[in-house]
């Protein structure tokens, strides 16, 4: 059974993502359960448009970008090890971006 | 799970990065407001009646700040008179996007609004400079001419004060960079929390101590309208790799940010060390520690087709343009001075004692690559009994070489 999750993207990131802030996606079937960790890699090899760099560093995500589980920093929320839960609402805000 | 408010028992919705604390929404606004009250206190920055104008770009951090210091103003009854400034710089697809919703937040907070453009003040838009120089200098010109232009706007107004939305990120940022590139002079000045205040108007940053972070938290959970994208003109490299470094940091260890701002803070400058003398321009009158200022250089650039001009060194130009303008500097050369300056400082590698044509010309690209004082290795010892900015010297270079007809274009941009 597949994962249905909700993305979003502000703060300037949606413009790696074609300026499209949301994306409601769902996440194949997979053996072990989705966590942000595999979300992220997902992310880049399936919706990210331009630039992956900015998006992410390494295996997480570029520092400076905020991501928010249901409304919670994922700071709070133990960061790449989160298991996803169906309908679940991730989102990216980057603070790299002036006005 | 998400963990339970450090401060009362609703769930926390995020951790902060200067604390480490958990707070809940409530209890983060008022934290955020309550800090931003206390910089405010603490340093003073306000008196009672005060206009002040808020630099408002329409992005994440004017906007913060627009609301909170409305808040603020009332809760704390500042007795503050704000309105929003902001700048038009003429650059189609992003400023124009962002003004409006500068525009929408007039309305938002009913605060009165003022755009002045680089159009109305220069003659010049981003969008025409660029088709002028290209991609490569557009930064400068662009920051050059805002900074001027927030205070040109802010004396139409005619407030008492400006207070930007800069944050403890930007502080740090800009702390490594004056740091990176030796300039001590901008080292010292960066942590003020008010800037300007020996010039025409008093400049603060209530957000001198606020995480980038928690305000762009901030302007989630409170929903405020911001306008977030990037310039659509090549972005400013060397604060970018600033940036990279200042957020990478910050993952490792978040206190990195606010620790960065407490060195600049702490730092003291030798006494030997001279800093460049605050006048103002002999062209427009705006503060400046040259004779002409840099904008001033850069549009006689623009105008007379010749755009480079005001990029890198510009020495020479400031030079001209000062005699032009009839404030012409002594320049009756003490060539015995000039010669045992440039001897003692930038003695040639062959040790040789004579001044020659190719020892002036290295020291004038040496003089160029220094800045502003002649003598910068030793400001002391100076044999010409001048420590900053000495002119004498620089005008003697200037005229000896162009009595000997050396290639312009060697020498200085």
């Amino acid at each position: 059974m597949s994962i249905p999750i909700t993305l979003e993207f502000s703060g300037g990131a949606e413009l790696l993502f074609d300026r499209q802030k949301r994306h409601d996606i769902d996440l194949p079937k997979q053996e072990n359960p989705w966590r942000i960790q595999e979300l992220l890699p997902w992310i880049r090899d399936n919706i990210l448009k331009e630039r992956p760099e900015l998006f992410m560093q390494g295996n997480t995500v570029r520092p400076g970008i905020l991501v928010l589980v249901n409304d919670t920093d994922w700071e709070l929320m133990g960061e790449l090890e989160y298991n996803l839960q169906p309908n679940d609402r991730i989102i990216f805000i980057s603070t790299l971006h002036g006005g | 799970m998400p963990l339970a408010c450090g401060l009362c028992d609703k769930q926390a919705i995020l951790k902060r990065p200067k604390t480490g604390d958990a707070l809940c929404k409530e209890c983060f606004f008022l934290a955020f407001e309550e800090e931003v009250h206390q910089t405010i206190t603490d340093a003073s920055l306000f008196i009672k009646g005060e206009t002040v104008a808020i630099g408002a770009s329409g992005g994440k951090d004017s906007t913060v700040l627009a609301y909170v210091m409305k808040i603020l103003n009332e809760r704390y009854d500042y007795n503050l008179n704000l309105v929003l400034l902001s700048i038009d710089e003429g650059i189609t697809g992003y400023r124009d996007d962002s003004l409006e919703s500068v525009k929408r937040n007039e309305i938002q907070y009913g605060l009165p609004l003022k755009i002045v453009s680089y159009e109305e003040l220069y003659g010049w838009t981003m969008d025409a400079i660029v088709k002028q120089i290209g991609l490569k200098n557009n930064c400068t010109f662009c920051g050059v001419f805002r900074r001027q232009a927030l205070d040109r706007g802010a004396l139409m107004l005619k407030v008492d004060k400006i207070v930007t939305g800069h944050n403890a990120d930007d502080v740090a940022e800009t702390v490594i960079m004056n740091v990176l590139r030796g300039d001590i002079g901008r080292l010292r000045r960066c942590t003020a929390i008010t800037t300007g205040t020996d010039g025409a108007l008093p400049r603060c940053k209530p957000f001198k101590y606020t995480y980038e972070k928690e305000i762009v938290m901030y302007a989630y959970f409170r929903k405020l309208d911001y306008f977030s994208t990037e310039c659509i003109y090549s972005p400013n490299a060397y604060r970018g790799f600033a940036r990279a470094y200042i957020k990478d940091l910050e993952k490792i260890r978040p206190s990195a940010i606010i620790d960065i701002i407490h060195s600049g803070e702490s730092l003291s400058v030798k006494k030997e060390v001279k800093m460049p003398v605050q006048g103002v321009c002999v062209r427009c009158g705006y503060i400046s520690s040259n004779t002409v200022c840099k904008a001033c250089i850069m549009l006689e650039g623009l105008n007379k087709g010749l755009p480079r001009l005001g990029i890198g060194k510009t020495h020479k130009e400031r030079l001209k343009m000062a005699e032009q303008i009839g404030e012409k500097e002594d320049s009756s050369i003490n060539s015995q001075n000039l010669k045992s300056c440039v001897s003692d400082h930038f003695r040639p590698k062959s040790n040789s004692t004579s001044f020659e044509k190719n020892q002036l010309d290295s020291f004038w690209v040496q003089i160029s690559q220094s800045g502003q004082s002649c003598c910068k290795s030793n400001t002391v010892g100076c044999s010409c009994q001048r420590s900053v900015v000495c002119k004498d010297v620089t005008a003697g270079i200037q005229s000896s070489v162009e009595q000997q007809k050396i290639n312009s274009s060697v020498i200085d941009f």
